[in-house]
């Protein structure tokens, strides 16, 4: 199996950007990605794309590039953007080609996910009953999570503070100012104990990587970050996730907990090896829940953790350097590979304001989504 | 006249309603609603199971906006939602009856019934499941 090198990264900005359509962003975010390889869109051998809004990212090649290279689109809820990513990488891994790219672009209309439950083999009154909502699940989950291990409202508003704080340092974020903890907490409750500013936005955005086999990175930088493994896995019975009508009595751990050990171990690192971390912080309290099962503390140490400043830019365990979800909001098809991106800045030290000291060679990104899917990635120089 | 927003969920308009969950012959995993095949052994051998009428609250939310374009309950009025756990059976998530934040509790008892819920174009009263305090 060859390693794999990422050589390039672009972003197009997460935010509004009224007609500008997803399908230019993806375009945007390619180019970006091949200047920051030094490699042009002919090199390209194969792409994945992955978008909710788009039923064909690969259409984007219309206007990059119409090389008859394969190119597949990827849909995987909220783990679309790790999924192309894990499938770009894997086709390297394997020895099928040499470089390609992955992709993600979406421009979701204002408010939640409207789509007929039945797409998720839910039934219809589902919906119509009310329960047919992400953030609902979040509120259980969160709520029980604080009850069981001592966790405070004061820590949900800790986490999303120092998300738009990170996201005022950064120039592709969506939400752009620094909130006070106390206007978090005052702003309206959504889904007890989640208020509105302790959530993330459905948004538009765009964001690329572009991977080779790590012996021809050099002939792209001398500096390649590699993609020491990802991992993607689904809900296992006993595992209470987002849309469902029951739960099983005997409880199983969340995908999280197995993406992440997955991949640590594909890695051959452990979580205390890790210097900088890109969690799912759909809301604060994702982001409290995320950190003990991707395995950086265990359940109720996050209380303190967050209190101490740990997870900040300048702290032992930085989290969401570039703001999270929170700031930036939530593009699906590209989320995931904004965070490939930040983290890539940060382990070539080009993170500007954002950056983390220590000379950071290790980074982790997770995601998780409906009907319950997460995936973890690990980097390093 | 009034009719169940999910006719196959529960035994209404029987006196002492309960849900119809399905349980699996071979391995004994439980889902609400019925489903034809196990989610845990995969096997085809699920069975009608009615389920327990009273239950614990395991964990609770509320909902203070209107959740989807397709909810039906008319105009929007904030309630709670509750994963209930009914003996050992099966956790099912539901609607409860009560949605103060103050008097919600982890491990609180309720008890299934079925609430008004919206009344259809043609006049006739539409009923859901929820929990209320036991």
């Amino acid at each position: 199996m060859n390693d794999v090198a990422i050589i390039g990264v672009g972003l197009h900005p997460f935010g509004r950007f009224g007609d500008k359509s997803a399908m230019e962003m993806g375009a945007e975010a390619i180019q970006a990605a091949l200047a920051d390889a030094g490699a042009e869109w002919g090199d390209i051998q194969f792409g994945f794309g992955g978008s909710y809004e788009l039923s064909n990212p690969d259409a984007v090649t219309g206007l990059v590039g119409l090389t008859g290279i394969p190119f597949t689109d990827v849909f995987n809820a909220c783990a679309t953007a790790a999924s192309s990513l894990e499938q770009a990488a894997d086709t390297i891994r394997l020895g099928k080609y040499d470089i390609g790219i992955a992709v993600g672009m979406d421009k979701h209309p204002r408010g939640a996910f409207i789509a007929d439950p039945r797409q998720l083999g839910l039934p219809k009154w589902y919906g119509e009953n009310g329960q047919y909502l992400t953030t609902k699940f979040f509120g259980m989950k969160i709520n029980r999570y604080m009850h069981e291990h001592g966790i405070s409202k004061q820590t949900l508003a800790r986490v999303a503070a120092k998300n738009y704080r990170n996201g005022s340092l950064n120039p592709n974020a969506f939400r752009r100012s620094p909130i006070p903890e106390d206007e978090i907490l005052d702003s309206p409750m959504l889904n007890y104990p989640l208020t509105q500013y302790m959530f993330c936005a459905p948004d538009e955005g765009a964001a690329a990587v572009v991977m080779c086999r790590a012996e021809i990175a050099h002939r792209y930088t001398p500096n390649p970050v590699y993609l020491r493994s990802t991992a993607i896995r689904t809900r296992r019975y006993g595992a209470y996730e987002v849309h469902a009508t029951w739960a099983a009595v005997d409880e199983d751990v969340s995908p999280t907990v197995y993406a992440a050990r997955a991949a640590f171990e594909g890695a051959g690192v452990g979580p205390d090896e890790v210097d900088v971390i890109q969690l799912q912080d759909t809301d604060a309290g994702a982001e409290v829940i995320h950190m003990a099962e991707s395995g950086f503390c265990a359940d109720g140490e996050q209380e303190k953790l967050i209190a101490d400043g740990a997870t900040e830019i300048d702290g032992p365990m930085p989290v969401n350097t570039d703001g999270g979800l929170i700031a930036n909001g939530e593009p699906i098809g590209a989320s995931g590979l904004r965070q490939v991106h930040e983290l890539v800045l940060q382990l070539r030290g080009r993170a500007g304001d954002r950056q983390v000291g220590g000379n950071p060679k290790v980074g982790y990104a997770q995601v998780y989504g409906a009907p319950g899917t997460a995936a973890a990635s690990i980097l390093s120089t | 006249m009034a009719r169940a927003l999910a006719p196959e969920v529960s035994t209404w308009p029987d006196d002492d309603v309960q849900l119809v969950g399905s349980r699996c012959d071979d391995c004994g995993a439980t889902t609400w609603p019925r489903q034809p095949r196990c989610p845990r052994c995969s096997r085809t051998n699920m069975s009608d199971l009615l389920l327990p009428r009273r239950g614990t609250v395991v964990s609770w939310t509320t909902q203070e906006f209107p959740p989807s374009p397709d909810y039906a309950g008319g105009n929007f009025e904030p309630f709670a939602f509750g994963l209930v756990q009914l003996g050992d059976d099966v956790r099912v998530e539901a609607r409860l009856t009560e949605r103060d934040p103050d008097r919600l509790s982890f491990g609180m008892d309720v008890e299934l019934t079925m609430i008004p819920f919206y009344v259809d174009e043609d006049g006739e009263e539409v009923v859901t499941v929820a929990f209320a305090p036991a």
